[in-house]
């Protein structure tokens, strides 16, 4: 193991590039929980424990993982709905967690979200028009109505819907057509970095690869830089050219998508994989299947040692004992795993 | 082999502000002896409200089942009393629903929530009704079932709860399992162990199931025959192995190659159906698939098509199947 990689402040698998757009260094985030006013919180849910990775200009970062892994809290992080507890978010060269008041919201106007409900993210009273407008109003960026409307029309365009969206309301819209204005509104502001937080799981299957398609379209003609964050790992697959496996809280395993999809180290991304049933009956009959036992531990008390090894096929003695760092196993592959 | 359960020519309704909405509109389809069956599509398309029909648990008065027979064990469920159909649900045909948390009740315990049901519908008395609870939650895989008994449904995870619902399911020995999108709201992980124990336990006890879904791949897995549904009506019926080897309808066809598979190489681009789905309230005329479909010619738009053999127990609802069979022949 590279000793490094345990040194605090380093970043093994994210060492400085210049073409990072993003950087997020040891980032921590604990929720407190439970206890009363006086006596301070009762215990503390580790929903981020030092992670650290990097975005490249243009590139979408894929983050996978399952319910309460942290994926959706480091996105809300980087996007600072929520203040780390600890750590750097570097946001082309600046540390956004030091950012407050003008100087935050100028940088906010740069990364943008598209959520994964985009019926609970719309306001009902307001028409499509009004949505897609009320940044660029917020944010002085078209001081003009006239102006306002002409780059509503040509954003709705852009997202494939037609002008006359702009008079509709969100429920009178197709879960796909309301994703759509989703991602209009992300692009209101020009963003380079977009955070995309499972944003086709909600819609039908016919519906996804439209949206997925849009998404890959849009990168292509705007130069945007995602980081999409989603469960499900053939979706991910298709759009990433990098993929984070978080398991409670930390990363188990990046690598570029070829190399984690055909190769996995962690036994973690393993039985993940296995778990996702193609569709192809004959294939699937004859599938070896990695079924897990137990179910994920509460991040409020993660084990000791390595965090999967409760539930891991592979462990050994060691894993409850140490904690795995994240090492470099092949060129540009990291996992966390005694056993790699 | 007779059908355990037959459903022909289904029709339910529902009354909206926007008009009448035919949610099922004519379906047949059946379930034999311990075998897996599926219903797959999207949302909208009729798949619970077919399985609610059964049950006879469509919400009137906006719901309706306006015609058509459930032949099940040779009774048709529609012409039973209330009180007749009462002893039909939950015991003679168990239920899973997707979301566990909101189909259990939270103020009653686990141990009771399973009881009561063997109690009522089996005549067993308290401590036997409690023995027979501690074996079912033992059968599923819930660790320690006699201290679970005394909890309730917010100490169990999302997958215990699934595990909670499918020992209710199996609680009065049931010969059938109708289970709507049973998985759909679990991490894939937990997904994985709930459908292998169902599968498991439906082979075991020889409890045939219907499987409601959206997931072409858990079809593909679990099912042995597969009926496709799109705007209220089936459009393809086949065994598993054919539907995904030689689908014959182009919605289905559409379906299996729009979604990124982890077993083929990664594809530049995905194809996906185009258009929106169906408003059922403003079907268009002719064929509910035609505005989105790459088959179409001028008399998809004047009728609707009826289903028709293609193949070996195989029908689809498509006026150009021929042409569909002979393009990816070649």
């Amino acid at each position: 193991m590279s000793t490094a990689a345990a040194l605090p402040g380093q970043r093994p698998h994210a060492a400085s590039e210049p073409q990072a757009l993003l950087e997020v260094q040891n980032l921590v985030k604990h929720f407190p929980v439970g206890g009363g006013v006086l006596s301070g919180p009762a215990g503390m849910v580790r929903a981020i424990d030092g992670v650290s990775f990097s975005i490249r200009r243009g590139e979408t970062l894929g983050l996978v993982g399952e319910s309460g892994c942290g994926k959706t809290t480091t996105g809300r992080c980087i996007l600072q709905l929520e203040r780390p507890t600890s750590g750097r978010i570097l946001f082309d060269g600046i540390d956004l967690c030091t950012l407050e008041g003008a100087a935050l919201r100028k940088m906010r106007r740069r990364m943008q979200v598209i959520f994964q409900d985009p019926y609970s993210s719309l306001n009902p009273r307001m028409t499509i028009g009004q949505i897609i407008a009320e940044p660029l109003k917020v944010h002085g960026i078209i001081a003009d109505e006239a102006g306002r409307t002409a780059r509503v029309r040509e954003l709705l365009e852009q997202v494939g819907l037609l002008g006359q969206h702009a008079q509709r309301y969100p429920h009178q819209l197709s879960g796909g057509q309301r994703q759509r204005v989703g991602i209009a509104r992300a692009l209101a502001m020009e963003p380079a970095l977009i955070v995309c937080d499972e944003p086709v799981s909600a819609l039908d299957v016919s519906i996804q690869a439209q949206i997925i398609n849009l998404l890959e379209d849009l990168q292509n003609r705007l130069g945007l830089t995602y980081l999409f964050i989603a469960h499900d790992l053939s979706v991910v697959r298709h759009i990433s050219d990098r993929v984070i496996v978080m398991y409670l809280g930390k990363i188990a395993e990046v690598a570029d998508r070829a190399s984690l999809y055909a190769d996995p180290v962690h036994p973690y991304t393993r039985a993940l994989l296995s778990a996702v049933p193609i569709p192809d009956p004959k294939l699937e009959a004859r599938r070896e299947r990695t079924v897990l036992r137990g179910e994920v531990p509460s991040a409020l008390n993660p084990p000791g040692g390595c965090v999967f090894h409760p539930r891991c096929p592979i462990a050994e003695a060691r894993c409850s004992a140490e904690t795995p760092q994240l090492r470099e196993i092949r060129p540009g592959h990291w996992g966390a795993c005694h056993l790699a | 082999m007779a059908a355990l359960l037959e459903v022909r020519n289904l029709s339910t309704t529902f009354g909206t502000t926007a008009g009448v909405v035919r949610a099922v509109d004519g379906v047949s389809w059946d379930v034999e002896e311990g075998e897996t069956v599926a219903l797959v599509g999207e949302s909208g398309c009729g798949k619970s409200v077919s399985a609610l029909s059964v049950m006879r648990l469509v919400a009137e008065p906006a719901g309706r089942i306006e015609s058509g027979e459930i032949i099940y064990k040779g009774r048709d469920l529609l012409k039973l009393r209330e009180d007749e159909m009462r002893s039909v649900r939950g015991r003679e045909i168990g239920m899973i629903f997707q979301e566990p948390m909101t189909s259990l009740n939270p103020v009653l315990s686990i141990g009771r929530q399973l009881t009561e049901g063997l109690e009522i519908h089996m005549g067993m008395k308290p401590p036997e009704a409690r023995a027979r609870a501690i074996e079912l939650l033992g059968m599923v895989g819930i660790p320690d079932p006699r201290r679970r008994l005394a909890q309730y449904p917010h100490h169990f995870s999302g997958g215990m709860r699934q595990r909670m619902m499918i020992a209710m399911a199996l609680a009065c020995n049931p010969s059938l399992i109708l289970a709507d999108e049973p998985t759909t709201a679990l991490d894939v992980t937990i997904q994985a162990q709930i459908l292998e124990l169902m599968r498991d336990l439906a082979r075991r006890l020889g409890v045939a199931m219907l499987i409601i879904t959206h997931n072409l791949g858990v079809v593909a897995r679990y099912a042995d025959r597969v009926n496709v549904m799109y705007a209220g009506r089936i459009i393809e019926q086949a065994s598993a192995g054919e539907l995904y080897a030689n689908p014959r309808h182009p919605y289905t066809l559409g379906l299996l190659r729009s979604v990124p598979r982890l077993d083929e190489p990664r594809r530049a681009r995905l194809n996906p159906i185009d258009g929106q789905p169906p408003d059922l309230t403003r079907l268009p005329a002719g064929c509910a698939f035609s505005p989105r479909c790459a088959y179409r010619v001028d008399r998809c738009g004047a009728a609707a098509p009826p289903l028709e053999r293609v193949g070996d127990a195989h029908t689809s609802a498509c006026w150009e199947s021929e042409r569909l069979i002979k393009e990816l022949a070649a």
